[in-house]
């Protein structure tokens, strides 16, 4: 079945376009505004990122953990989630990722056909590494869904060939060692680690963690296909400034 | 049946690697360099010596023979609380501290419950000069405050964890996302045989010596094996120290969770849970329908955790180990019984296997059974005065009536 991440890829590929992936908690920062949120972000993403949100994260920074927390406390819950996108994903809506750790992947009854049931393109899971994959990566591949890889900074040169060959969507390229978060300007080594990806595939690489602004996007768009925000949109979501910060990082991806 | 892990450090159906990607280096890294070490005579000679001038071992096998008779049996105390620091701890935190030097790493984070194994580290670390942070969950900084005291007076930094469930839980959750932030330069030194391969390995061959000793000493003096070996289990690691030597011995193993103050409130992984993947490997996991973590309790913070070693998930489904449950107020009879009848002051994890020690003597009289006594029970003692205060008061209240 041909995957609806590949073919937005190759789309954004032909006008020379940098794919944004905006990241949303389910369901924060309260029903009401999420919808509103899930409306405007729509409107700004290319491929659209929402993160089920987890009692025991490893990965996440203090914000996005302090964002899951909250929807968790609220009743948010990966059945309400798929509810809420059901009525208010609007029905010209961008492909969608959901993020979600494996324990819920585990615990969900057939989690992968409901996913392409509810139009979501793509998972990623970030606590599950290539080698332990296998098998969902078949259901995904059978289901029409891409599975996304990540490569970190620390993934040896052979590891990430491996990792670029099995991937599907596009590849999640992990900025920093460290959990997610906002962060200053990206160091020489970052777009050395970058650049060398680059060389390793031609899968589309996006960068994800650490990407908070307009600046970063323009700084690293010479070497990779799109850009994942997160804890950045979360804090504008905070503080009502979602609308300006999506402009802002739209017009940067060109 | 022997459950080892293959290379892929699977048990059977559990185990695994289920990390971010960022961390999936290290883990191979480590994977190679404890092979390497455990196969150096080197390192070998470097960790018996240190076992046997710095921990203390070999530790006693001690007859408890007013308390066996009391219980109708033959009761054997594997005196895991004679090592320095006073837990089965040490075993463990200085092998990984030797392994961590011979990388070239010089940072070391940890996690602790009960403090035991952050003590046991924080000596370990200072023994070798490296630089040492320990996690506890905030719960557990208050109701094991000398060992907090005693982290710190060893040079470690001790970071109370405040959010979420404020247990082991959450101090391995913010250990683990220490290490993320600098897996090149930070050895996580992981206290129990949970984790990601090859943690459960590691820390089950480093604990093996419990059981290795024990065997050796109980049929040296009784001329046979034993009929059953009990222990507690958290996250199983003294369990599998003192259990993986008698896997192919016609002996009956026993693990006991931690019941807490009622079922449906204990933290009983491997009676309540199903499976799942709780930091970092596939095993069984107290958790709701949608998969989040559930909450636990327990009188002892060192069983307080909703995950449990994949190994001993898998000695679960294989029922070559018999999986108990035993209460705060089961436990802390036996740790009164002890105390006054054999003069041992228990932990109060140790205290749930003398437990069900009691238990089983008296459901099989005549038998003999070793009970791995892993720790001391001073931690214990403010919440246990706090306990017993308050039976007092309540007892004062009846009288009164």
């Amino acid at each position: 079945m041909p995957a609806e991440l590949d073919a937005r890829f190759a789309a954004l590929g032909m006008t020379g376009r940098k794919a944004l992936i905006p990241f949303l908690v389910a369901g924060y920062p309260t029903r009401e505004r999420f919808r509103e949120v899930l409306r405007t972000t729509a409107a700004h993403a290319d491929v659209l990122e929402i993160g089920i949100p987890f009692s025991d994260p490893l990965a996440d920074g203090p914000t996005i953990q302090a964002a899951s927390s909250k929807a968790l406390s609220a009743g948010v819950t990966l059945d309400r989630t798929f509810a809420e996108l059901r009525e208010h994903f609007p029905k010209d809506g961008p492909p969608l990722v959901f993020m979600i750790t494996y324990n819920q992947v585990l615990a969900a009854r057939d989690f992968v056909a409901r996913c392409r049931d509810h139009r979501v393109a793509g998972l990623i899971v970030p606590d599950l590494p290539f080698e332990e994959a296998g098998e969902l990566r078949a259901q995904c591949q059978a289901a029409g869904l891409s599975l996304v890889s990540m490569i970190a900074p620390t993934t040896s040169e052979s590891r990430a060939r491996q990792i670029a060959a099995a991937a599907q969507g596009f590849i999640y390229l992990i900025s920093v060692a460290g959990t997610t978060g906002a962060r200053g300007e990206f160091a020489a080594e970052t777009l050395a680690y970058i650049r060398k990806t680059r060389a390793l595939t031609d899968n589309p690489l996006c960068v994800g963690f650490g990407i908070s602004k307009a600046a970063h996007i323009r700084q690293l768009r010479e070497y990779a296909d799109g850009f994942i925000v997160g804890s950045a949109l979360v804090n504008a979501i905070d503080e009502g400034r979602e609308r300006e910060l999506l402009t802002q990082l739209r017009a940067a991806c060109g | 049946m022997t459950v080892t892990a293959e290379r892929s450090g699977r048990f059977g159906a559990y185990g695994g690697r289920y990390v971010p990607e960022t961390l999936m280096t290290s883990l191979i890294e480590l994977e190679a360099a404890f092979e390497a070490a455990w196969k150096d005579n080197t390192f070998r000679t470097e960790l018996a010596s240190t076992l046997a001038d710095f921990v203390g071992r070999p530790t006693p096998l001690y007859a408890a023979l007013r308390l066996g008779r009391d219980w109708g049996g033959q009761l054997f105390l594997k005196r895991e609380d004679l090592t320095h620091t006073g837990a089965h701890k040490i075993n463990n935190a200085v092998g990984q501290a030797l392994l961590a030097r011979r990388m070239g790493k010089r940072r070391i984070v940890a996690e602790t419950g009960a403090g035991q194994h952050g003590v046991a580290t924080a000596a370990a670390c200072a023994r070798l000069g490296l630089q040492c942070r320990v996690y506890m969950g905030a719960l557990d900084c208050e109701r094991q405050r000398p060992n907090v005291e005693r982290m710190k007076l060893l040079g470690a930094e001790v970071f109370s964890c405040e959010g979420g469930t404020r247990n082991l839980k959450v101090a391995i959750n913010e250990a683990i996302r220490d290490w993320v932030s600098g897996p090149d330069e930070t050895y996580y030194l992981l206290g129990s045989a949970v984790g990601p391969h090859p943690y459960p390995t590691i820390v089950r061959e480093l604990q093996s010596v419990i059981g290795i000793e024990a065997r050796e000493q109980f049929t040296r003096r009784e001329g046979r094996l034993p009929d059953a070996v009990i222990a507690c289990v958290g996250g199983g690691s003294n369990a599998i120290g003192i259990f993986a030597p008698f896997l192919d011995d016609p002996v009956a193993l026993f693990g006991v969770e931690a019941g807490g103050d009622s079922p449906e409130h204990g933290s009983c992984t491997l009676a309540h849970g199903r499976p799942g993947v709780l930091h970092g490997a596939m095993s069984y996991v107290l958790q709701d329908a949608d998969g989040q973590i559930t909450g636990t309790h327990s009188i002892a913070p060192g069983l307080d955790y909703p995950g449990v070693g994949p190994q001993h998930s898998a000695l679960k489904d294989s029922g070559r180990v018999t999986y108990a449950i035993e209460t705060d107020e089961t436990a802390l009879s036996a740790f009164h019984e002890l105390s006054r009848v054999e003069g041992i002051l228990p932990a109060l994890e140790s205290s749930h296997a003398l437990a069900f020690a009691r238990r089983y003597l008296g459901e099989n009289p005549g038998r003999r059974v070793i009970v791995n006594l892993s720790g001391r029970g001073d931690k214990d003692l403010p919440s246990i005065m706090a306990r017993t205060k308050g039976q007092a008061a309540l007892e004062g209240g009846h009288h009164a009536r």
